[in-house]
């Protein structure tokens, strides 16, 4: 029952065929469950239960909010939720509880949505691996599916059996492994970079990030105040419409959130492919790229070209600079954003008074880890008087030469573009951490940051599964505040493809055994 | 070849586009986007319709071979990050570099960001946002809400009354010399 879609499981609420408080056990028991995965920090089961009984009483009234009533919905642990601690995986906001909620989280509870609790993510939203939290790496579900264990078999060690496992991704790996796992129908994820499209991508779930300015960051912890957005996660397009019908629109607390009133859709089941034009970057063969990843590309690009759709190779020059761009402005950004943590009015404060300055530089010294420290100090640098022409100005400029180059390539015609989401499928855990965070986001954000710096939506459709049985996915970006073209084009790509369930069966099994040895060994 | 069509074939020259866009023309941004600047870089557009037909690195319309490498990174010249600008960092940031690893990242990270300096951005203005063209909303300076004093205070870990407290200001970081720093020891 919980492998279904939203709207599936919305309707049977609807019919009464489930009620929301048995959905909500259910799903927390599995949460219980999978709780090696790592993918969820703090479990709000009282409140999550509350929740799903008020909706059932609305059920029973016939008076539900929405499409969203008594469904289990989990959050990022970056978005603040007014009586839930919101830790941003950092030891910095560690016992944290937000006085208010985030408008997306405000949102999702005045559907209805029954709120299971917050995901695990890199600290602070830095990091595309999710393994750089306080809290512990996250697993990727994919790791336990039959499809990867079956190919692996003449690889693995039984014995090593749990060393091997996967990373999701990240930053936002928990709330693409609870999506994956089952746990829940939907998740919340931010994207600054890539933060929601490269872990969708890796457990095999469709990652929404929308235009920059339509969904409100009220509540967000910031990273990237000019380049972030929530990111939707969810098991199918369709439920991604329909979870970006109840989060868009202006918010007036957060002024970057556009005006323009938004109307939510509900996406066809028929396209007319002929009247598409589908662009093909060159430049996003980029050095890496597997060759499965490259076969499946050319074949989306085959696919939409049979059915009658114009494929067309097109050009972003700088697309081979969006990476270094965005780490510039990136940590320049982060720079400026955590300088609020001072331990004064909330989080961590050391016990080190001897003046204000020595507080904040001891709090600051034991609140955050490396790759946060890295990069403020990064930043800084960039930041400073000498450099400041030379690093952020021109960071700044080749910001406008990459977003120009999207508006070239689509007032050129061109509807939707067809990329790769990530260089490969994903990779064990200690394979992942020889290299260090800064190298893995270069190379693992290479195909989605672009979106970010000009602002665009983009969305990862999982295709198919690789040689491993791991999925890949690939990625559309489409028109600025055109979500609804570009979900349709998502959406009718991802019925062609027919990406396969994961089969968790074994995952039972697994979660027993781990019962009888001892659980605290994982989160070392 | 049969699905091109004339008006299609202008997006590949790339070069030829660039200079004759005329600016505040219909855009299918809605005002998002100027279009007011373009630059004179390298357009890297390719004639890609006319090799595809026949050319062997291609199938389809993906390109079978990375269209481009990665560039080697120089090594930064010597004394570009002196001890002076790590004791001015941790200043400023109030963050300190902790060991050499710390200081090496930093050094990573500009070797990293040097090769910007590549690209030609002669007359290109820097962008702030994408959403430069738009009036932004700010409210009417009302008060709407409030009175969350407690609530605020209950996060605070050293609270007296309704004040937050903090350490004696207005004193400096100790110098390099005198402060406990990795940095001290590396000199």
């Amino acid at each position: 029952m919980l492998r279904v879609s939203l709207r599936e499981i919305s309707a049977a609420l609807k019919e009464g065929r489930v009620s929301p408080t048995e959905l909500c056990q259910r799903c927390l028991s599995f949460i219980k469950a999978t709780k090696f995965l790592n993918a969820y920090i703090t479990v709000a089961e009282e409140t999550a239960l509350k929740q799903a009984e008020e909706s059932e009483e609305r059920y029973r009234r016939g008076q539900i909010l929405g499409d969203l009533d008594g469904i289990p919905v989990a959050v990022k642990d970056n978005f603040s939720t007014a009586g839930i601690e919101t830790t941003c995986a950092s030891n910095m906001l560690k016992g944290y509880i937000p006085p208010y909620n985030a408008t997306v989280v405000k949102k999702l509870l005045d559907q209805g949505a029954v709120l299971l609790g917050k995901t695990n993510l890199d600290e602070f939203a830095m990091g595309s691996g999710s393994t750089d939290g306080i809290f512990g790496p996250v697993r990727n579900p994919w790791s336990y599916s039959r499809q990867y264990r079956e190919k692996s078999v003449h690889n693995s060690h039984t014995e090593n059996e749990d060393s091997n496992w996967l990373v999701t991704g990240g930053s936002s790996g928990g709330s693409a492994a609870a999506v994956s796992s089952f746990t829940c129908f939907a998740a919340l994820g931010s994207d600054t970079g890539g933060s929601t499209r490269n872990p969708a991508a890796h457990c095999g779930v469709v990652g929404l990030k929308p235009t920059y300015g339509l969904i409100s960051r009220h509540g967000l912890i910031p990273l990237v105040n000019s380049m972030d957005v929530p990111g939707i996660l969810t098991r199918c397009v369709d439920d991604a419409a329909i979870v970006l019908g109840v989060l868009a629109g202006h918010d007036p607390k957060d002024s970057t959130t556009v005006q323009d009133p938004f109307k939510p859709f509900e996406l066809t089941n028929f396209i007319d492919a002929s009247k598409l034009c589908i662009g093909i970057p060159k430049e996003y063969h980029a050095p890496g790229l597997s060759s499965e990843t490259l076969a499946l590309w050319s074949k989306a690009a085959d696919l939409f070209e049979n059915a009658g759709a114009k494929v067309i190779e097109v050009s972003l020059p700088h697309t081979r600079y969006s990476i270094i761009c965005y780490h510039v402005l990136c940590t320049a950004e982060v720079a400026s954003n955590m300088a609020r943590f001072d331990g004064l009015e909330y989080g961590h404060r050391s016990s080190m008074d001897k003046s204000t300055e020595v507080m904040y530089a001891a709090t600051r010294r034991e609140g955050f880890n490396d790759v946060v420290r890295g990069r403020i100090l990064s930043g800084n640098y960039f930041l400073l008087k000498q450099n400041y022409e030379t690093y952020f100005i021109k960071a700044q400029k080749v910001r406008r030469l990459i977003a120009n180059d999207f508006v070239n390539v689509f007032r050129s015609g061109i509807d939707v573009l067809l990329t790769p989401t990530t260089l490969s499928d994903t990779i064990p855990y200690v394979e992942f951490i020889k290299e260090d965070n800064r190298t893995r986001s270069v190379q693992d954000d290479i195909f989605t940051q672009a979106a970010n710096m000009a602002g665009l939506p983009a969305i990862t459709v999982p295709t198919a599964l690789s040689e491993k049985g791991l999925p890949i996915g690939l990625q559309f970006i489409g028109r600025a505040f055109q979500e609804q073209q570009l979900l349709t084009v998502a959406k009718w790509f991802e019925k062609q493809v027919k990406f396969p369930m994961i089969q968790l069966q074994g995952l039972m099994d697994y979660s027993h055994t781990v019962c009888q040895h001892q659980k605290s060994a994982f989160f070392s | 070849m049969r699905k091109c069509r004339g008006g299609r074939m202008w997006i590949l020259r790339f070069g030829r586009y660039l200079r004759g866009a005329p600016s505040g023309g219909a855009s299918y941004w809605g005002g998002l986007f100027p279009g007011r600047r373009f630059t004179q870089a390298a357009s890297g557009g390719s004639d890609g319709r006319q090799e595809a037909a026949g050319d062997p690195r291609r199938r389809g319309r993906v390109y079978q071979n990375p269209t481009w490498q990665h560039v080697e990174q120089r090594p930064l010249p010597e004394k570009k990050v002196t001890v002076e600008v790590l004791d001015h960092l941790e200043r400023l940031a109030l963050v300190d570099f902790r060991n050499w690893e710390g200081v090496q990242r930093l050094e990573k990270a500009i070797q990293f960001a040097d090769q910007l300096h590549a690209v030609n951005t002669e007359g290109v203005e820097p962008m702030d946002s994408v959403l430069e063209d738009r009036c932004l909303y700010l409210r009417e300076d009302n008060i709407t809400e409030g009175n969350c004093t407690e609530e605020l205070l209950q996060n605070a870990r050293e609270t007296v009354e309704e004040y937050f407290v903090a350490p004696p200001g207005n004193i400096p970081l100790p110098k390099l010399e005198e402060r406990d720093t990795f940095l001290q020891v590396s000199e």
